[in-house]
């Protein structure tokens, strides 16, 4: 039997994306929570490696179970996820199962041995971070001393022979004015720019108000990308920029839940990368469904794949583009989710932003917190200027422990054991 | 958008990766690491026929393609061809 086959739809994909895809096209992993540095503006609030963190083991069955949904690439982050002693191990055998793998990284293992291993596998990419064209610019967010490290393992990459690899840079009020800076390292490394959104994640909650881009400084950004047109990659993270006028590159849609997603270090699911908050987490792979279940019948996802309601924003001309910008910015920000991002280049988020402030205030309103603070103990405060000639620790307790530390050597044998109450005794018939 | 001859032999590059989905299907290479669409799933039947096939055309007709749709979804296959996730081969 021949059938005629009409011709393609031109039903656009975003729509078709709105409704959510069967696996994700790709996801974020942060592998681990644990860091050798501190930036003040980290999406993940990490330092400490979290003892709960998924085995060896554990994250191969998820990359199988990647394989079969045929997930294209996974985005590893942390975290540092190279300071995971079984990463290296982690990356060939994603990459032996059909699972590509991107990995952001400050840079500190990328030795020139690692570099040359890198370079010879044709399904891994590289992402080092840099939030300055300079080390001034960069170390003020990052920490000292990791703009030489950074540049190190570009100068690693590039003399392997890697090409293309990427140099990822959140954009702040500092470092905009460094955007051809920027442009002219990745070309002299034949590295390939990406610049991303800053968001209220994390430690970026308590930085952000000093460190986002000014408006005046939004619209010298998106004139900047649209001059760059595909040349520079954005992880399609400033959509709500469209509303300058021309959509930029990308898939100009929030992806949350739809076809992108996070699993943290010890296996949660959320809908974002950027949103590590219980009103965002679907699951864990470590459930009997696993990664799979999660997916596709967690209760989250399905609403989110839902029709939204722009609410405040749909009688606005941009709202097609911008659809209201990024959830994450909103809900860390304190803004409701069905409203204009704390970034509207109209600037209807500045306005509610000022009325959070009195609201705050008042003690009407609170600020959603980050599930959990992973930063090493030492910061905050770490020092911000004066580049690591004090050490300012801060020592505390935790507070979860009634009694004090006991220590292996401590004199009595029975330290630390609490015998029942004597109550229990006596009441016993 | 360019085209491609009918009568011209193609096949997946070795470095994409193609997965079916309700509204067609997802292509990812690689090599470029870039993404791709097929809008239909009669396109992915095409795209997937290509390679024992000894033409585009061929590769069309088997999968119930009317004449008259031909030139849409040589089209196609020319987008896909342009972003190399297709590659010629000897016929």
């Amino acid at each position: 039997m021949t059938m005629t086959a009409p011709p393609p739809q031109s039903m656009r994909l975003v729509d078709h994306f709105e409704l959510g895809l069967d696996a994700p096209i790709c996801l974020t992993w942060e592998l681990t929570y644990a860091c050798n540095l501190s930036c003040v503006h980290c999406l993940s609030s990490s330092g400490r490696r979290d003892p709960r963190e998924l085995s060896t083991e554990e994250c191969k069955a998820v990359i199988d179970e990647l394989e079969r949904m045929q997930v294209f690439y996974v985005n590893i982050g942390g975290g540092e996820p190279t300071v995971r002693s079984d990463f290296w191990e982690l990356l060939d055998y994603a990459t032996a199962h059909h699972v590509g793998v991107k990995f952001s990284t400050n840079g500190i293992k990328i030795t020139p041995e690692v570099a040359a291993k890198l370079a010879a596998n044709d399904y891994v990419d590289v992402q080092i971070s840099l939030d300055g064209a300079t080390a001034e610019v960069n170390d003020f967010v990052r920490g000292p001393r990791s703009y030489e490290t950074a540049l190190r393992a570009l100068q690693n990459l590039s003399d392997a022979g890697m090409r293309n690899f990427k140099i990822s840079v959140v954009c702040t009020r500092q470092n905009i004015p460094q955007l051809d800076e920027f442009k002219a390292i990745a070309d002299r490394y034949g590295a390939q720019l990406r610049l991303t959104r800053l968001r209220p994640s994390g430690r970026g909650a308590d930085v952000w108000d000093e460190l986002h881009p000014t408006q005046a400084q939004q619209r010298e950004l998106y004139d900047w990308l649209v001059a760059h047109g595909e040349d520079v990659l954005t992880g399609d993270s400033f959509f709500h920029l469209s509303a300058y006028g021309q959509a930029l590159p990308g898939l100009n849609l929030c992806g949350a839940g739809r076809v992108v997603c996070l699993i943290d270090p010890i296996g949660d699911v959320y809908a974002c990368p950027f949103a590590i908050h219980e009103e965002f987490l679907a699951g864990n792979v470590r459930g009997d469904g696993g990664f799979q279940d999660v997916w596709q019948n967690s209760e989250l996802f399905t609403r989110l794949r839902e029709p939204q309601s722009g609410g405040a924003c749909t009688s606005c001309q941009f709202f097609d583009t911008c659809k209201g910008g990024c959830m994450a910015a909103k809900f860390f920000t304190g803004l409701p989710l069905d409203g204009p991002d704390p970034e509207c280049v109209q600037g209807y988020g500045e306005e509610l932003l000022k009325g959070r402030a009195a609201s705050i205030k008042d003690g009407k309103l609170e600020i959603p917190k980050h599930a959990g603070d992973h930063s090493h103990r030492t910061s905050p405060p770490r020092p911000r200027e004066g580049m690591g000639n004090v050490v300012r620790l801060t020592l505390s307790r935790r507070e979860d422990l009634t009694a004090p530390p006991v220590s292996a050597c401590a004199e009595d044998p029975l330290a630390g054991f609490s015998a029942a109450a004597a109550s229990d005794f006596a009441t016993k018939e | 958008m360019s085209t491609i001859d009918p009568e011209s032999a193609w096949q997946l590059h070795p470095q994409v990766s193609v997965r079916p989905e309700p509204f067609g299907a997802l292509l990812y290479h690689f090599g470029t690491r870039k993404l791709s669409f097929l809008k239909d799933r009669t396109l992915l039947t095409v795209v997937e026929g290509l390679s024992d096939a000894p033409s585009a055309r061929a590769a069309c007709d088997a999968a119930g393609i009317s004449p008259e749709h031909l030139p849409t979804y040589l089209r196609a296959l020319g987008t896909l061809a342009d972003s190399k996730m297709l590659v010629e081969r000897a016929a």
